[in-house]
């Protein structure tokens, strides 16, 4: 009797503590929320959207341009990932037994683990090395490097919750397959595919490591390619580690713009994702 | 495909999986770029320093003096530190999820602790800056004197160092494993659990039975978070204090290989020091290779080889070891 009391006893704690194990994982999301909505609302205003930084000493300025130079970036990097991992996506769903796509698959998943600091060396040898000038295509190749194995995996595992009978419909009335996987397949996948996208925009949307030293930075509004540019999250590090607090504070509302950006962003994908796996697999 | 009738339509579809073929190709292709370009630009410094890059301990830019020691020991010292805190954590939460909770709640706390993995890196550096350092200088000023000849907690209060990072490294972390883990316990055929219940096992009994049964692919999910830990760059580089030195104490400030690569990279003037930089990139590259290879395959070991197995899983899923799976 003792020993079934206290392994019912033993079963409680351990229930007890895998609850406080979500508990203490919540606390400091909650905290950096309260910290970062707190402090970046009460330094949001309208300069903050529409100006560039001031020069040092200056109160006021904003982050205009680093919002536009994110847009450009995050534009080259679909423009790079987008073909490559939606392509790679629909072999791997299409031929996906093959010892191949099995390679793939797992490079794939590895290169999502490879840290982005050392993708950012990468592009720095690719596009900035050879000309000797940081630009925001090297930056925009960085980020696009690290949304191909995004994509390709979620638009592989999208394609794969499209019924099959739709491409053997398609086959079955004389579709070549390339025919199927791009007319038939892929347009009933597209919601997923787009998905995918912005699963991949929120992880890199919000990348700093890589862009140091391809993007760099910017004090001034640009749009051309072959120049340094500004980003959200390199301002937001500029600022927090300088000694000004006018920066700290524009630094605490760059990073309120940067997580409202990126929660939409998966909070967009989640509920897609959602609905087309309760549309696929009823 | 090769059942079809007409010549020309199999070499189309032969076409299709050649064209499409090339772009997955293309992701393989990436990888072994980053490899070569990464060990074509570190030559200068291989070449130089040899093994001795790697156990040198005096990182002198101006000198043209290059040892990486410190930073592997500070890379290896801050993930070690967060997997400690992370994984029981995160078990727990992956265990709460799958096992325990009441349906409704699943979904939105699953939500939310996958929230904790958008938050942008420097955010968290952000928030480390501000928030957290002044809260761990302020427990290392009232750490009793006593327990400051511990070497452990030896040093003055500064904030940033060693367990400003591990802490921010934890949260980090906790739901890349979590995420993984919970997918491993779902893996896991309910049978496992239904077995131990009928034998009379308490909840948590039958919990342990299905971390048994899924323990190769949990082991994956820490090594994932290992990887995560080690690769980390920028809310480190904001908080760990950037001094290249060899401390076992949780108040020194330390630095990391990815977090000297952040720093310096721009401030490199001459070639061999971009190279001895690169050669550290180059290490860690390999390094999270490695680890993230190694996760995947305990993970799928799992996660697979159950799902090929599922429709035969009832009869012999009580008596089959992880073992044999992988």
């Amino acid at each position: 009797m003792n020993r079934t009391a206290r392994r019912k006893f033993t079963s409680g704690l351990v229930v007890a503590l895998c609850g406080a194990a979500v508990v203490l994982a919540l606390v400091p999301l909650f905290f950096v929320f309260a910290y970062v909505i707190s402090k970046g609302f009460s330094s949001l205003n309208w300069d903050f959207f529409t100006s560039a930084p001031k020069p040092v000493g200056e109160p006021g300025g904003g982050m205009a341009n680093a919002m536009i130079g994110t847009l450009i970036l995050i534009g080259i990097a679909s423009a790079v990932a987008v073909p490559v991992g939606v392509i790679a996506g629909v072999y791997l769903s299409e031929y996906g037994k093959k010892k191949f796509a099995t390679l793939v698959r797992f490079t794939a998943d590895v290169l999502n683990g490879v840290p982005s600091i050392v993708i950012g060396i990468f592009a720095y040898g690719l596009a900035v090395l050879p000309v000797k000038h940081f630009s925001a295509l090297a930056g925009g190749l960085a980020l696009g490097f690290m949304m191909i194995p995004i994509i390709t995996r979620t638009t592989e595992e999208l394609l794969n919750l499209v019924p099959g009978s739709l491409r053997e419909g398609a086959l079955a009335l004389g579709a070549t397959r390339a025919r199927a996987a791009f007319s038939v397949m892929v347009p009933a996948a597209l919601p997923g595919i787009m998905t995918g996208i912005l699963v991949a925009l929120a992880r890199i949307a919000g990348e700093t490591a890589p862009l140091l030293f391809t993007a760099f930075n910017n004090r001034f509004f640009t749009t051309r390619l072959d120049q340094p540019i500004s980003s959200l999250p390199v301002q937001i590090y500029t600022y927090a580690v300088a000694p000004y607090e006018d920066w700290h504070r524009q630094a605490w509302a760059g990073a309120l713009v940067l997580v409202a950006f990126v929660f939409t962003f998966s909070v967009l994908a989640r509920v897609v994702t959602r609905r087309l796996e309760r549309m696929h697999r009823t | 495909m090769k059942k079809t009738p007409s010549s020309r339509r199999s070499a189309d579809d032969r076409g299709f999986r050649l064209g499409t073929g090339f772009f997955a190709l293309l992701v393989v292709v990436l990888v072994a770029g980053i490899f070569w370009e990464l060990f074509r630009t570190s030559q200068l410094s291989i070449d130089k320093f040899g093994f001795r890059f790697w156990t040198g301990r005096i990182w002198d830019p101006v000198a043209g003096e290059f040892g990486a020691l410190p930073f592997i020991w500070g890379t290896l010292y801050s993930a070690v530190l967060a997997m400690l805190i992370s994984t029981p954590i995160a078990i727990g939460i992956a265990v709460f999820l799958s096992e325990i909770s009441p349906r409704v709640l699943r979904t939105p706390l699953a939500f939310l602790t996958e929230l904790l993995a958008a938050v942008p890196s420097i955010v968290y550096g952000l928030w480390g800056v501000f928030v957290l350092v002044p809260i761990v200088r302020h427990l290392q000023v009232v750490t009793p004197p006593w327990l400051k000849k511990v070497p452990l907690f030896s040093g003055p209060p500064l904030g940033v160092g060693m367990l400003s990072a591990a802490l921010i490294l934890a949260v980090m972390v906790i739901p890349f494993t979590s995420s993984v883990a919970r997918e491993v316990l779902k893996a896991v055929p309910s049978t496992q659990r239904e077995a131990a219940y009928a034998l009379g096992a308490t909840r948590w009994e039958a919990i342990q039975a299905a971390l048994r049964f899924g323990r190769t692919g949990i082991i994956g999910a820490v090594i994932l978070g290992f990887g995560r830990a080690i690769g980390e760059t920028m809310a480190v580089t904001m908080v760990i204090g950037n001094n290249p030195q060899i401390s076992a104490s949780l108040y020194a400030p330390q630095y990391t290989m990815a977090a000297v690569i952040a720093n310096e990279f721009t401030e490199a003037a001459d070639d061999l020091y971009l190279s001895a930089l690169i050669e550290i990139g180059l290490v860690l590259f390999v390094i999270t290779l490695v680890i993230n290879a190694l996760s995947r395959l305990l993970i799928w070991s799992v996660t697979r080889e159950v799902k090929a197995k599922a429709p035969r899983a009832a009869p012999t899923a009580v008596a089959a070891k992880p073992q044999a799976a992988a």
